[in-house]
C-alpha cells in the first residue's frame, strides 16, 4: 500500500455520519456532490480548506450512527488520504475498507497530534509520524484478510479476483 | 474450548462450522440482504462492477424505499426509480412500492421475512432490529450490500458479547425505549462497540414484541454489532401470526458461553428516560431536569412506530389537546399498522388532539422531510438519534423519549411524563 502525507484536521469523540454528510444531501450519490458538503455540520470551513492528501485525526468512535457509505465516499472524494482515530464505529470501518479509504486505529496518536500538523503514515508498517513534532506512533495493522481487500482496492475487485 | 453465545451459534451455523471463537474471521451464507432508497442506489452502482452478473437469489433480497418516500424531491425520485428498475429487472420478490411499503425494520418482521436463527445484513444501521426475533442481523454499507446481493455471502469478524440479564416487571408507562435509553446511558455510545448485546432473563416475558424490537433496534446506538433476544412463547406467538408455516432454528447460548461483561437490569426500578442532545447516552430521568419548552413532537420511526407505540400515545392524547404552538407528527410505521390504528380509533384520537398523521416514512427522523427543525427549535422524538443537525438546523435540539413521554410533552408543550397529566 502507498504511504499518505498531509495536513491534519483534528476532531473529538463520536464524530457521527450525520455530521460527516448530513442526510439533507443523501438524495445524491455523486461523490463530488457529497464531497462539497463533507463535515459541514461539524466544521463549515473544512471544504474550503481541505487539500488533496490531508488527514483527519479524531478520538474514539469515529463514524458512529447511520450506515451511509456516503460518509467515507464524501471524505475520500474530498481528497482526504487517511483517517486516524482511537476507534471507529464498525459499519464505518467496514465501509472504508470496502471503498478503499485508508483508515488506521491508534490509541496514542490522536492525543499527541494537533490541527495543522503535517503527518505521514506508512501503511505497510502502521507507523504514523507527526513530522511537525517528530513524534512517531504505531497504528494497528489490518488482519491479512482485510489487507487483501485493501490491496485489491475494494471489496468488489477482491470478489472479482477470486472468481 | 469455551461455549458459544446465541450470536456466535448463528454465525457458526451459517459458516458451516461447528464452533467459532470471538475475533475469528469467517465467511457466512446470508438468509436476507436488505437495502433502502438511500443505500440501494449506491449498491446497485457497485453491482454493475461485478464480473458475474445478477443476484444470488431473488427471494432473499428485500428492497424497501422508505427514507425519502413518497419521493420528497426530484433527486430522491431518481433514486427510487433506480431501485424500482433494478427490482423489476432482477425480479426481486420482496420489493415494496408505496402503498405496500412501511419503514423497513417494522415491515420485514411483519411480513414474516425475518425469523429466528436467520443471518441478515442490511444497508441500514438499524437492521439490528430483527434480533428481537432471535436472528443475527446487522447493519452494513452499500458495498457489502452489493456483494451480498451478488454472492449471498458476507465476511464477519465473530463478535464477543455483553450479557444483559433482564429481571422484574416494568411500571406503568415504562416501555422498551426506557430500557434501551437506560442501558445506553449506562454503557455509553461505544459501550458495545464491535460486540453483541444479548438480552436474557426472566424479565423478558414482561416485554412485548414491540418493546423488544425497540430495544434491539437501538443496539447500534451503543455501538453494538447486533442485539438479540431468546425465542420464547411471546416470540413464537408473533411468528405464528406473521410467518405462519415458515421453519426456523432457535439458538440458546451455552451455559459456559463467555461474556466481556454482564449487567442485571431490573425493569421494576426503571423510570421514564430521556436522552438529551446531542448523544443517545445523555440519559436523564425526570428527577433531575429543568423545564424544557418543546416546539415539536414526533412519534414514529423504526424505533417506535409500531401499534403498541401508537396505542400508548393515544392513551395519553385521548380527550386532550396538544399545546398551543406545538406541532405533533405521528407516523405509523407500516400500512398494516396504519390500518389497525384507524380501525381501533387511534387516528381519530390523534387528529382530534391536534396532531397530524402521515403515511409511513422515515422522513423527519433523519431530517429528510415531514418535520424538519428550524434553528433553535426543540423536538421530543421517539426516534433513535439526537446528533447535531440530525433533524434539521445544526442548533436545533432533539430529546429522545418513549411514545408516552412524547405524547405527554405534546400536551403540555414542555418535556413531560404522563404523571404530569394525572395519568
Amino acid at each position: 500500500m502507498k504511504a499518505a502525507k498531509g495536513t491534519v484536521f483534528r476532531y473529538g469523540d463520536n464524530v457521527d455520519t450525520d455530521v460527516i454528510i448530513p442526510a439533507r444531501y443523501l438524495n445524491s450519490t455523486d461523490p463530488k456532490d457529497l464531497a462539497a458538503h463533507c463535515m459541514e455540520d461539524i466544521d463549515k470551513e473544512f471544504v474550503n480548506k481541505v487539500q488533496a492528501g490531508d488527514i483527519i485525526v479524531a478520538d474514539k468512535n469515529f463514524g458512529c450512527g447511520s450506515s451511509r457509505e456516503h460518509a467515507p465516499i464524501a471524505i475520500k472524494a474530498a481528497g482526504v488520504s487517511c483517517v486516524i482515530a482511537k476507534s471507529f464505529a464498525r459499519i464505518f470501518y467496514r465501509n472504508s475498507i470496502n471503498i478503499g479509504l485508508p483508515i488506521i486505529e491508534c490509541e496514542d496518536a490522536p492525543d499527541n497530534i494537533s490541527a495543522g500538523d503535517v503527518v505521514s503514515i506508512d501503511f505497510d508498517t502502521g507507523v504514523i509520524t507527526d513530522e511537525t513534532t517528530g513524534k512517531t506512533f504505531k497504528g494497528q495493522a489490518f488482519p491479512p484478510f482485510m489487507q487483501k481487500i485493501i490491496d485489491s482496492e475494494g471489496l468488489v475487485n477482491y470478489i472479482n479476483s477470486k472468481e | 474450548m469455551s461455549g458459544m453465545t446465541m450470536s456466535q451459534k448463528i454465525l457458526a451455523k451459517h459458516a458451516g462450522l461447528s464452533h467459532v471463537e470471538a475475533g475469528q474471521l469467517i465467511e457466512a451464507e446470508l438468509d436476507l440482504v436488505l437495502g433502502n432508497d438511500i443505500t440501494s442506489p449506491v449498491a446497485i452502482g457497485e453491482m454493475k462492477k461485478f464480473t458475474k452478473g445478477g443476484v444470488f437469489d431473488k427471494d432473499k433480497i428485500a428492497l424497501v424505499p422508505d427514507h425519502f418516500v413518497p419521493n420528497k424531491d426530484i433527486k430522491s425520485a431518481e433514486n427510487c426509480k433506480c431501485v424500482r428498475e433494478f427490482a423489476i429487472k432482477n425480479k426481486i420478490t420482496n420489493y415494496f412500492e408505496v402503498g405496500q411499503m412501511g419503514i423497513e425494520h417494522a415491515l420485514l418482521p411483519e411480513k414474516g421475512l425475518t425469523v429466528p436463527g436467520d443471518l441478515i445484513i442490511g444497508a441500514d444501521s438499524h437492521t439490528c432490529t430483527y434480533g428481537a426475533l432471535g436472528a443475527f442481523s446487522t447493519g452494513i454499507g452499500s458495498t457489502d450490500m452489493a456483494a451480498g446481493m451478488a454472492t449471498g455471502k458476507a465476511w464477519f469478524k465473530v463478535p464477543s458479547a455483553i450479557k444483559f440479564n433482564i429481571v422484574g416487571t416494568p411500571s406503568k408507562w415504562v416501555s422498551g425505549k426506557d430500557v434501551i435509553l437506560h442501558i445506553i446511558g449506562m454503557i455509553g455510545v461505544d459501550g458495545a462497540l464491535y460486540k453483541s448485546m444479548e438480552f436474557v432473563g426472566e424479565g423478558i416475558k414482561n416485554l412485548t414484541m414491540d418493546d423488544r424490537f425497540t430495544i434491539a433496534n437501538m443496539a447500534i446506538e451503543a455501538g453494538g454489532k447486533n442485539g438479540i433476544f431468546p425465542v420464547d412463547d411471546i416470540a413464537i406467538e408473533y411468528l405464528k401470526e406473521h410467518a405462519p408455516g415458515k421453519s426456523y432454528d432457535v439458538f440458546e447460548a451455552d451455559a459456559d458461553a463467555e461474556y466481556d461483561a454482564e449487567y442485571t437490569i431490573d425493569l421494576s426500578t426503571l423510570k421514564s428516560t430521556v436522552a438529551f442532545p446531542h448523544l443517545p447516552e445523555n440519559a436523564h430521568t425526570f428527577d433531575n431536569i429543568d423545564e424544557i419548552k418543546v416546539d415539536q413532537v414526533v412519534i414514529g420511526s423504526c424505533t417506535n412506530g409500531r401499534i403498541d407505540d401508537l396505542r400508548c400515545a393515544a392513551k395519553v392524547l385521548e380527550g386532550r389537546h396538544i399545546a398551543e404552538g406545538m406541532r405533533c407528527i405521528i407516523i405509523p410505521a407500516t400500512q398494516k399498522i396504519y390500518l389497525q390504528a384507524m380501525e381501533e380509533g387511534l387516528l381519530r384520537t390523534f387528529i382530534e388532539a391536534g396532531a397530524i398523521v402521515s403515511t409511513p416514512t422515515c422522513g423527519p427522523c433523519l431530517g429528510g422531510y415531514m418535520g424538519v427543525l428550524a434553528s433553535g427549535e426543540k423536538c421530543v422524538s421517539t426516534t433513535n438519534r439526537n446528533f447535531v443537525g440530525r433533524m434539521g438546523a445544526i442548533d436545533s435540539e432533539i430529546y429522545l423519549a418513549s411514545p408516552a413521554v412524547a405524547a405527554a410533552s405534546a400536551v403540555t408543550g414542555k418535556l413531560s411524563q404522563p404523571s404530569e397529566l394525572g395519568l
